[in-house]
């Protein structure tokens, strides 16, 4: 009987936990992506002197939610030549796509869907990389030359920045010695130093390479509003528009996911190897603290009663979340003999935490060069791909190879590995920096007085 | 999808790789043609060979319809054109009509018009270069751009009630004496505006994004300038100093120091920066003129019906987007015989496709923003 | 039990899809169902527990068959490629070049069945966390044994991309 059971246990664990997990994060998805919509436009609202949304909750916190509800209810409209399956395809497989990646990322060292895959980071942006598919079908599907052209612009884009990722992600990998999530954030522990402080240019190569996939400002050809209306999705409405937006956006959260696992030290806390810096430890629960402290101020000047009960709720989650980061680093304090009880629990919570904050850092610079920045014009943004991401970021990785076998040589590890990097990221961008110039040098020559060849 | 016959010739154009052109029909719904103007493009690929403006879906008959008012009637129309600079509209309007009828307005009135048609001008171009950012991707100009051209509308408002079409002036001066605040909310205004214009120019004189977009696109030389009849900033950004402020002064500008700024190559950059500089040259104005308005009256002495001597008279002004002139024929009736209005964006218009060849789609929005058409003034 | 039902899936798939791929008339929808083939393929791949090679099919393929959309779109009439039947010349080749192919592998099938120890090698089936783990495997391997035949490659690939730039830059 025991035998059975065991067996059933194990038989739900291998296929039962994975796929719960998967429809949680198909369920819960929707309404992060959703949250994260409104975070952006309350910051985009922040940055140009106005308030945003205000009107459905308090601050528009229900805003989401009004705006779920709105598309879903919308006309389902395709358009007559259009290509009807495609068309009913695209949108299914980018999100899916995306929903896809996230089976692959660790968000503390518990969580995890895919637990043991071993190729864990390929996985990640190997099928994210899919749903450049949903794009290009939708684009060609829509049978419109606006939708055409955002798509062959997105494919023409991924193919050019792809590259660079790869090669930004080598650069990590190099030095974690495994493709494995898990173990990528281990190695990070181990080194007591965060893979992006040792080679800081694959950072910000995979930094602008991750805009330009994921289709954002300065980057966001595909779907330039002023040129191309909204182009690949310009046929697309109501319902499948929303699943193309749930992919955009969950695919920035991927892309952050892999940046702050291979460079930011996933979920570990900064300089978690560092005892007298323990004191970090107390920074979530105070910030989650006095973002409900915050929302507890609020409360009395919310218009509705409704509105101040909302508040009020929001404020007390802040306070539940804030008591449950604040308990593994109390309870140690409080009662020593419990402390290896909490420690599991500690990396669980925390390391949840710190994940999020990393990702939310990462999406908020997304963000912030969103609204900063213009948009670059096609020629310009392959030129910046080929002539000079692509280029940097091969010199890189073999400048943080040279690096690394110094490193052997010497046996520098831990801070110490930054005497041999930290000279190879100077070099690498010395050598991008010339490239820069030369290429500039040759425009400069090359343009003529009149009617500029834009394709030079 | 992309076989496409060049129209009326039902030729067949070989492009790059052999492929066919591509028509995009760019409007009369489409976010950054400024308003209803159609734009048929022929493509390669993503470059511009040809293109054709197709205007006339905000047609209003305005000409017509001032053969059938008097001429007091008339002049709350011409607000409708230009509906983002109203102001310079119906000065240029009562400024011909005065000429027709051999008045002159009042010191005091012209000072008046002067100072408000010179905010219309930042007015103008401050909306100008917040949709024009905005076509080329920059979000937040265009917020501090109507933060500031906010203010400016409430001075309107307090002058005279409206805010957009305000309908400011009247045949022969002004209706309304200026309100008390008039002197310190301009000074208030000038003083604020100095530092937001930095604002702007932080966010995107030196911005290499900004500098790739805009440099180099849609040159249009001196000499094409001229002959496509272009004016206002799209022509001094081809070097050419012509303004007619200076040229052939009206209002009170005779008595008021500023520069008239020049660019060098004309391309997007250099009409960017003409229209940077004429924010502040225009503050500079209104800071000189409200030192010293003249007391008086704000009325000429005109009749209450306007009867003038039959003949036809032109006048121009500098309007935010270059000449806005009127012809206007009087036959010695209460309405006018024919109204002609030479709108600067319409024959700004013109020079569109000269810029628009050889470059890429993205580079079409931006040289439809740095026209800065407004089709209520094409289309009339 | 239920790797063999995922098995079958994966395999029904990949020939549904790949007989779709040449019947399909409409290129985009061919396109569609070639990466339908590849995928599943790829799954049968993750189900052998060789994980690199499941992902990097993923890869290579979502870019390959990119750059194959975007030609067929550019270049392919598609109006006039919808009412051709496709390939109708070469039919007679094709079945008999596939007929020949079925019948190599039905033989080599044959045979393995027949002398034991031989042909299609059998291995026996290891748990999943047993495995080594197979991207270092195929790294070790690639650098240490088969380290002439993968330079090779990368040379030759490195003379394709030199000549392609070559190539490009003639044309401007």
């Amino acid at each position: 009987m025991q035998e059975v059971t065991q067996a059933t246990m194990e038989f739900m664990k291998q296929y039962w936990a994975p796929l719960v997990c998967g429809l949680a994060i198909v369920a819960v998805l929707p309404l992060i992506v959703g949250y994260v919509v409104l975070v952006e436009r309350k910051i985009m609202a922040d940055m140009q002197a106005r308030l945003g949304p205000m009107r459905v909750g308090p601050h528009g916190l229900l805003q989401p939610i009004a705006d779920a509800v709105k598309l879903l209810i919308k006309e389902d409209i395709i358009p007559d030549d259009a290509d009807k399956l495609v068309f009913w395809l695209a949108p299914v497989l980018s999100v899916g796509a995306a929903l896809l990646a996230m089976a692959g990322l660790a968000i503390g060292p518990a969580f995890q869907i895919a637990q043991d895959i071993n190729v864990g980071i390929l996985f990640v942006v190997g099928v994210s990389a899919m749903g450049i598919f949903g794009i290009v079908l939708g684009g060609w599907a829509s049978n419109s030359h606006y939708s055409l052209m955002g798509a062959l612009r997105s494919s023409a884009q991924l193919v050019s920045y792809e590259t660079a990722a790869g090669m930004a992600l080598v650069c990590g990998l190099l030095f974690a010695g495994t493709l494995n999530v898990t173990s990528i954030v281990e190695a990070q522990r181990n080194q007591g130093i965060w893979f992006g402080l040792l080679a800081p240019v694959a950072l910000f190569t995979y930094l602008v390479a991750s805009i330009a996939e994921t289709n954002r400002a300065p980057f966001d050809l595909p779907e330039a509003e002023s040129e191309l209306v909204a182009g690949y999705m310009t046929e697309f409405s109501g319902f499948r528009w929303s699943l193309y937006f749930l992919a955009e956006y969950t695919n920035m959260i991927v892309v952050a996911s892999v940046a702050t696992t291979l460079f930011l030290g996933g979920w570990l806390r900064p300089f978690s190897e560092t005892r007298w810096l323990n004191f970090i430890d107390f920074f979530p629960p105070l910030l989650t603290a006095v973002i409900g402290v915050y929302c507890l101020m609020r409360t009395p000047k919310q218009p509705a009663r409704v509105q101040q009960l909302f508040m009020l709720a929001v404020a007390g989650l802040c306070f539940a979340v804030a008591a449950v980061l604040a308990s593994p680093v109390l309870v140690p304090i409080a009662k020593p003999s419990l402390a290896a009880a909490v420690r599991p629990f500690y990396a669980g919570i925390h390391g949840g935490f710190w994940f999020i904050f990393k990702v939310s850092a990462y999406i908020y610079f997304f963000m912030w060069l969103r609204f900063t920045l213009p948009r670059y014009r096609f020629d310009q943004l392959m030129r910046l791909g080929w002539h000079f991401l692509i280029p940097l970021s091969i010199i890189n990785v073999l400048l943080i190879g040279i690096a690394m076998i110094v490193g052997v040589y010497y046996h520098l590890n831990g801070w110490r590995l930054l005497l041999a990097t930290l000279p190879a990221s100077i070099m690498a961008l010395i050598i991008a920096l010339f490239i820069l110039a030369l290429d500039q040098k040759g425009e400069a020559q090359k343009a003529p007085s009149r009617a500029p060849d834009s394709y030079a | 999808m992309a076989s496409n016959t060049i129209a009326g010739t039902g030729e067949k154009q070989q492009t790059l790789l052999g492929a066919d052109e591509l028509i995009l029909n760019m409007g009369p719904q489409h976010p950054s043609t400024h308003g209803v103007l159609r734009v048929k493009l022929k493509l390669d690929g993503e470059r511009v060979i040809g293109s054709e403006c197709l205007i006339g879906y905000l047609h209003r008959g305005v000409e017509k319809i001032a053969e059938n008012r008097t001429y007091q009637q008339f002049a709350p129309y011409v607000d409708r054109m230009d509906y983002v600079a109203a102001v310079s509209n119906g000065l240029g309007y009562c400024e011909a009509v005065e000429k027709l009828l051999m008045v002159e307005a009042p010191p005091r009135a012209r000072v008046i018009r002067t100072i408000l048609t010179e905010l219309q001008r930042i007015a103008s171009h401050l909306l100008w270069l917040g949709t024009h950012a905005l076509d080329i991707g920059a979000l937040t100009p265009l917020f501090y751009c109507f933060r500031e051209r906010e203010e400016i509308l409430k001075i309107f408002e307090k002058y005279c009630g409206a805010r957009l079409t305000t309908h400011a002036f009247r045949i022969g001066g002004l209706q309304y004496e200026a309100h008390d605040t008039l002197e310190k909310d301009v000074e208030r205004f000038c003083k604020a505006f100095e530092p937001r214009i930095k604002d702007y120019e932080d966010l995107l004189t030196q911005n290499r994004i900004w500098l790739g977009r805009t440099k180099g696109v849609g040159i249009l030389q001196a000499a094409d300038a001229i002959a496509l009849g272009a004016t206002g900033p799209v022509l001094r950004a081809s070097g050419v100093k012509w303004d007619i402020r200076k040229a052939m002064p009206y209002a009170a500008y005779d008595q008021y120091k500023f520069e008239i700024p020049v660019g060098a190559t004309g391309d997007t950059y250099d009409r960017y920066m003409v229209r940077m500089e004429e924010m502040r040259q225009s503050r500079l104005i209104c800071l000189q003129a409200i030192e010293n308005i003249p007391a008086g009256p704000i009325m000429a002495k005109v009749g209450k019906v306007l009867k003038p001597p039959p003949g036809e008279v032109y006048h121009s002004i500098e309007a935010p987007k270059g000449e806005l002139g009127y012809y206007v024929i009087s036959d010695g009736t209460v309405q006018p015989y024919r109204v002609r209005i030479r709108p600067p964006s319409f024959v700004n218009l013109q020079s569109f496709d000269h810029m628009v060849k050889g470059h890429l789609v993205a580079d079409v929005v931006a040289i439809i923003g740095t026209l800065d058409i407004v089709l209520g003034e094409v289309d009339r | 039990m239920l790797d063999q039902a995922i098995f079958y899936l994966f395999a029904g798939v990949a020939v549904v899809s790949a007989i779709l791929t040449v019947t399909r008339r409409n290129a985009v929808h061919s396109a569609i169902f070639l990466i339908t083939a590849l995928l599943a393929t790829a799954g049968i791949f993750l189900e052998l527990r060789a994980e690199f090679l499941f992902i990097v099919q993923i890869i290579l393929y979502v870019g390959g068959i990119m750059v194959l959309f975007v030609f067929v779109i550019m270049l392919v009439n598609l109006d006039v490629a919808v009412r051709q039947l496709q390939f109708a010349r070469q039919k007679w080749v094709g079945l008999l070049i596939s007929l020949a192919l079925a019948a190599q592998v039905g033989l080599m099938l044959w045979s393995s069945r027949k002398i034991p120890g031989q042909g299609v090698p059998v291995l026996n089936a290891v748990p999943a966390d047993k495995l080594p783990p197979n991207s270092e495997e195929v790294a070790k391997s690639l650098f240490s044994s088969y380290l002439l035949p993968f330079e090779i490659a990368s040379v030759l690939l490195l003379v394709a991309m030199i000549g392609a730039v070559v190539m490009a830059k003639k044309r401007t």
